[in-house]
């Protein structure tokens, strides 16, 4: 204790009074686990806004063939982001029911973002798969080759969400609501929102700003 | 059944490529033979493949480098020799490998030396300046070490198996793109890259959070050693780049792939767009090598001169500008594409001020002299060759960065001298600083000196043979990546550079030599105090090599150079109470990384070869792998206080030793 | 190609400004080194009359000084940065006496071609050009990314397929330069390379008068011949059959080069000069 307070006189970089300066140590886990997941999801984002870059380059490019604003189906778009708004919603709900460690009402939330996401992917993929009919395919133009791209990006990380929405729900179900999976939940619904997030900015940038054009 | 490969794909009508692999493959089966033979498996699976231990995983990346290093410098040889011979003659490497060779050499000194060496580093020692016991997230430490290391074996199948890219070490489309390179070699690059950029995010992520999360009492900002202030920049830049390089390759890859068109000649795509996105991640890329060794710098300069690093907050301050400004120069890799005067100027004024802070960097180094008492061990040594070659070398980045200079100067042989400059000078010449810095702390033996300096000197002199020659033959016109010229006036300096690389071999045969020196004679070289150098900062504090829990108590920080204000104040007051000694909980160690790994290699190879039903199995076996992981019951395991006060009591005993000596001299 | 001797103003300039850039920041970087062995062997342990001094490490005015000097030399070489960009920038018409010659460049895999639209002619792999006159280059690829460059006249410029890039020179002097590809395109890139031969005006006339008539006509059927990935092993000099050829290459109404033989990608014979064909540019 001498020892701190000696050294403590002679740093030049403490300041007396500003206690809250000091570090108390290193963080609990909980807070360790969601830090280290944000910093996950700010680099996600910084390769959705690579795929944003390029699809605002290459928007004008279609090489003689369609443009967004004869392809977008505006209603499915409002369909499918009603499905994942409202997934988020009851995402939250789970969150709810997993500090509560109520099961049943964690699986039951769990269950139906699950059924609002794989709505979500459904309509995505049938849009896609018209698209592809259609001669519109990823390889007719490099602004469908952006578009594809940028949303089925977003598409494929809901997918791995599902799975991992899945792999928890039977965790919850075989272990109950464990320090590590609570801390496992909590970087699954940052992720789940996060993608909400991201969707709005695909919603807003390539349906309704494209369909304009 | 299996895609695309063939027998065809074995170059068995290609005596180089032929011979070298196989050279490759009997050591790599002479290894293995021997460890299973001696019993050494065991060991080798609970200790350091299945180990999440930051120590080991750092020291398991710094191996790979290594392996790595002789790989890329092999390049380095036959490119040289090549260019010495290739006058107005074919040489005796045809265009097709010569180009390969070259893309392989950046390639793997980029990704698979220069980042797992800074990263190893990194991993080796951040912790232990923190004064904490390891990583924010040491499973995932261990999943992002053998993703590397899945890439680096990708990289090295493609010398036996098809081939590798020629394309250079970034791979400009058109050229890139499956008409005009339509082998598997621009695959492997691509695969193997994706797959390491995985590895690599996961380590910037981890150290980010455990340098802005993870830090003893009474650490705050301003108390951090300069190295743990370098490394938070530097996996800084990882998280916010390295997301940008995944996102173009994958674009290239969706191209090649499945006939999009980012990056075609036809249906719109955008050639320019690949250029910008790349070096958008290329360019702080380059900082995200440099700026841990500058910590090293730091770290090495202060100790060998018995002086505190001069303006600390100087060098912090430093460090952050050139963090934030490395993503706002990237422009200066394509002034030659006809942007314009006002984009060119202002990305070149940009690239010139990032200068001023690694300026301001050499001139409190030099600071940190002035007045000390300065012992010119191997470390010091590099860091003073450092020193002088990173100046010349920055002397002509600034040069490179004023546009109607670059108009001459881009892809000469003028441009290959200056960033090998930079690289070895500085990022190379660091990682061999902080290799011999940090030895004893990771082994508990030092490396031998003599063979150390003698390292060194070869490889300072051979720098300068090797690349003073290529800034002439730049002025004189050479561009790079010629497989045969027919210049006159070059020859003579395109010969020198080969004997310049042949003084390195000599250097990195005295590299090898002292390892296997100092391992064999390690009882002499013993470490027994963990404070061989008179350090100033908490790693020091340890024994060498640490128990796994590192410190038994976290220390309570009151001051920048920690461990120093320790050591003065016990040498003035003597002993101090014992402490009280606590169950230490450690994280278990953990398969995942390795069998993650082991899938990804699988899904990565079956992916070039377009072996779908084995990239399905992959995926599913890496899946699987997570949800097993994930399925864990007991995740840490616990080490007895009696056991932890054992091994502190030791480690306070021979440091007693150090103090009471240190009394004595004085 | 020694570009420290510059046969047209541009790559003077751009000497100049090397040189003086070099000048500038060896004045800073030369003391420094000194200051790098002077103070590591001073203050060198076995040096008992060199004061040590462990706690100095803090000084506001060394502080002020090290941020200044290289501040302040960013300062002046950013000043000749912005002015060369301006004045030296590539597309910037150069002023020359006689009248400009418009040449329109395609990079090919392992080509050059050049082509003069007002004259009629076209030629591969060499360039000839009236001394004195200001020389208007319009560029693109047929296929992979290239850079044009000729050393001792000034400026490189990339050449990208499907767009166009635009590069002023002028040769002041009359003489046989060499010029070639500045960017790596593939196995026969060390080939691409070219003769600038600057002549005197009425010599440039009468050459010029004379290809048009020459015996090989360059068309869209020649041209097909010519896009395949080969290396030639003559200079061939051609009448120009159609002037729009070069518009044609540059707007891709004429399809990008084809790539190698598909079914031997890992083969590549470049010496001979025979062409691969087979225009693998269906995906």
């Amino acid at each position: 204790m001498t020892a701190a307070t000696l050294a403590h006189g002679r740093d030049p970089h403490h300041v007396h009074g500003i206690e809250d300066a000091e570090n108390r140590g290193p963080a609990p886990k909980r807070i360790v686990t969601g830090y280290g997941f944000w910093i996950f999801i700010l680099s996600d984002m910084v390769m959705f806004s690579c795929f944003f870059a390029a699809f605002a380059v290459l928007s004008g490019k279609t090489a003689g063939g369609p443009h967004g604003s004869e392809l977008f189906n505006l209603r499915n778009v409002a369909i499918e982001t009603g499905c994942l708004l409202m997934s988020s919603f009851v995402c939250g709900m789970a969150s709810i029911a997993a500090d509560m460690r109520n099961k049943f009402w964690f699986q039951i939330a769990m269950a139906v973002t699950c059924v609002l996401g794989l709505a979500f992917l459904w309509i995505e993929f049938r849009e896609f798969a018209d698209l592809v009919a259609r001669g519109a395919g990823p390889s007719r133009s490099a602004f469908l080759s952006s578009f594809f791209t940028l949303v089925g990006c977003h598409g494929l990380h809901v997918s791995a969400g599902i799975l991992w929405l899945l792999t928890m729900m039977a965790q919850v179900f075989a272990k109950g609501f464990r320090a590590d999976i609570q801390r496992r939940f909590l970087c699954f619904a940052l992720f789940w929102h996060a993608l909400d997030i991201i969707w709005v900015a695909v919603f807003s940038i390539v349906y309704l700003l494209g369909s304009g054009t | 059944m299996l895609g695309k490969l063939t027998w065809g794909a074995i170059p068995f009508d290609q005596p180089i490529p032929l011979l070298a692999g196989a050279v490759v493959l009997v050591a790599i089966l002479a290894v293995l033979v021997w460890v299973v033979v001696k019993g050494h498996l065991p060991y080798l699976w609970r200790e350091w493949i299945t180990s999440v231990d930051h120590k080991r995983i750092g020291v398991m990346y710094t191996l790979l480098a290594s392996v790595m290093l002789l790989r890329g410098f092999s390049d380095a040889i036959m490119m040289r020799l090549q260019q010495a011979v290739s006058f107005h003659s074919p040489g005796f490497l045809p265009p097709e490998h010569y180009n390969q060779i070259f893309s392989a050499h950046g390639t793997i000194m980029i990704f698979f030396v220069a980042m797992p060496f800074v990263i190893g580093l990194m991993n080796l020692v951040v912790p232990l300046q923190l004064g904490v016991r390891d990583v924010a997230f040491p499973t995932l430490n261990s999943v992002g070490f053998w993703l590397t290391a899945t890439g680096a074996l990708l990289v090295n199948v493609s010398l036996v198996v098809g081939e590798f890219a020629r394309t250079g070490w970034l791979p400009y489309p058109p050229l890139s793109e499956l008409t005009y390179s339509p082998g598997v070699g621009v695959d492997y690059y691509l695969w193997s890259l994706e797959i390491s950029g995985v590895g690599t995010l996961v380590a910037g992520i981890n150290l980010v959070t455990t340098i802005l999360k993870i830090r003893t009492k009474g650490m705050t900002y301003l108390r951090m050693p300069m190295f743990c202030w370098t490394a938070l920049a530097s996996n800084l830049l990882i998280v916010a780049a390295f997301p940008i390089l995944t996102a173009t390759l994958a674009m290239l890859i969706l191209d090649r792939y499945l006939g999009f068109h980012f990056f075609t000649n036809e249906a719109g795509g955008n050639v320019m767009m690949f250029m910008n996105l790349i070096w958008a991640w290329g360019h702080p890329e380059v900082y995200i090598l440099i700026l841990p060794p500058f910590g090293i710098f730091s770290e090495v300069v202060a100790t060998f001169s018995g002086k505190a690093l001069f303006g600390y907050r100087s060098m912090v301050l430093a460090t952050m500008a050139i963090c934030l400004l490395s993503f706002m120069v990237w422009l200066h890799h394509f002034f030659t594409m006809g942007a314009g005067a006002d984009v060119n100027a202002i990305f070149g004024i940009a690239s010139m001020i990032i200068a001023i802070p690694t300026g301001v960097k050499i001139y409190n180094w030099l600071f940190t002299m002035y007045g000390g008492r300065v012992r010119f061990a191997t470390p010091m040594l590099w860091s003073l060759g450092f020193m002088v070659t990173f100046i010349i070398g920055g002397l002509t980045g600034v040069l490179l960065a004023v546009p109607p200079a670059d108009f001459l100067l881009h892809n000469s042989l003028f441009l290959i001298a200056h960033f090998h400059n930079v690289i070895i000078g500085g990022v190379l010449f660091g990682a061999f600083a902080g290799y011999t810095y940090w030895f004893p702390k990771a082994f508990g033996f030092r490396l031998h000196e003599g063979l150390g300096k003698a390292a060194f000197w070869f490889w300072l002199v051979g720098f300068y043979v090797a690349f003073m020659p290529l800034y002439v033959a730049g002025f004189l016109g050479a561009t790079r990546r010629m497989q045969h010229y027919d210049v006159a006036e070059w020859r003579p300096w395109l010969i020198a550079a080969g004997f310049g690389a042949v003084l390195i071999l000599i250097g990195i045969a005295f590299q090898i030599a002292q390892l296997a020196f100092s391992i064999r004679h390690r009882e002499e070289l013993r470490d027994r105090t963990g404070d061989p150098w008179d350090g100033r900062s908490l790693e020091w504090a340890t024994s060498s090599p640490p128990p796994v829990f590192n410190f038994a108590i976290l220390p309570d920080v009151s001051g920048e150079d920690a461990y120093w204000t320790q050591k003065l104040l016990a040498r003035q007051q003597g002993k101090a109470d014992e402490p009280h000694y606590e169950a230490i909980e450690m994280p278990r160690n953990s398969p995942t990384g390795f069998v993650c790994a082991f899938f990804a290699t699988i899904m990565g190879f079956a992916l070039i070869w377009h072996i779908w039903w084995m990239v399905i199995a992959g995926f599913v076996g890496a899946f699987a792998t997570f949800v097993v992981f994930a399925w864990r019951d007991h995740d840490e395991y616990e080490i007895p206080a009696d056991e932890v006060a054992r091994l502190d009591r030791a480690n306070i005993a021979a440091r007693r030793e150090l103090v009471t000596a240190a009394r004595d001299a004085s | 190609m020694n570009i420290l001797d510059p046969q047209g103003p541009i790559a003077a300039a751009e000497k100049t400004i090397l040189i003086d850039s070099v000048a500038i920041m060896l004045a800073i970087v030369v003391p420094t080194i000194i200051a790098i062995f002077a103070f590591a062997f001073w203050f060198r342990q076995s040096n008992p009359r060199a004061k040590y001094q462990p706690d100095w490490a803090y000084s506001g005015r060394i502080e002020l000084v090290v941020w200044g000097i290289p501040a302040l030399t960013v300062i002046l070489l950013g000043g000749v940065a912005w002015i060369g960009a301006h004045q030296l920038d590539p597309a910037k018409p150069v002023d020359g006496t006689g009248q400009g010659v418009t040449i329109q460049v395609v990079s090919l895999d392992w080509k050059w071609l050049f082509i003069y639209p007002d004259q009629r002619v076209a030629t591969v792999n060499t360039l000839t050009v009236p001394v004195g006159a200001p020389l208007h280059f319009q560029l693109t690829s047929a296929s992979v990314m290239n850079a044009f460059f000729i050393p001792q006249l000034g400026s490189m410029i990339y050449t990208m397929n499907g767009m166009t890039t635009h590069l002023e020179l002028r040769a002041d002097e009359v003489g046989t330069y060499g010029g070639l590809s500045s960017h790596f395109s593939g196995d026969g890139f060390p080939d691409m390379l070219f003769d600038v031969h600057v002549v005197p005006q009425t010599e440039f006339s009468d050459w010029a008068v004379k290809s048009a008539h020459s015996a090989q006509g360059l068309n869209a059927d020649s041209y097909k011949e010519l896009v395949k990935q080969s290396v030639p092993k003559d200079k061939t000099v051609y009448r120009l059959e159609d002037p729009e050829l070069f518009q044609d290459i540059a707007t891709q109404r004429i399809a990008p080069g084809p790539g190698p033989d598909p079914a031997s990608g890992k083969e590549q014979t470049v010496s001979s000069g025979v062409p691969h064909s087979g225009a693998d540019h269906a995906r």
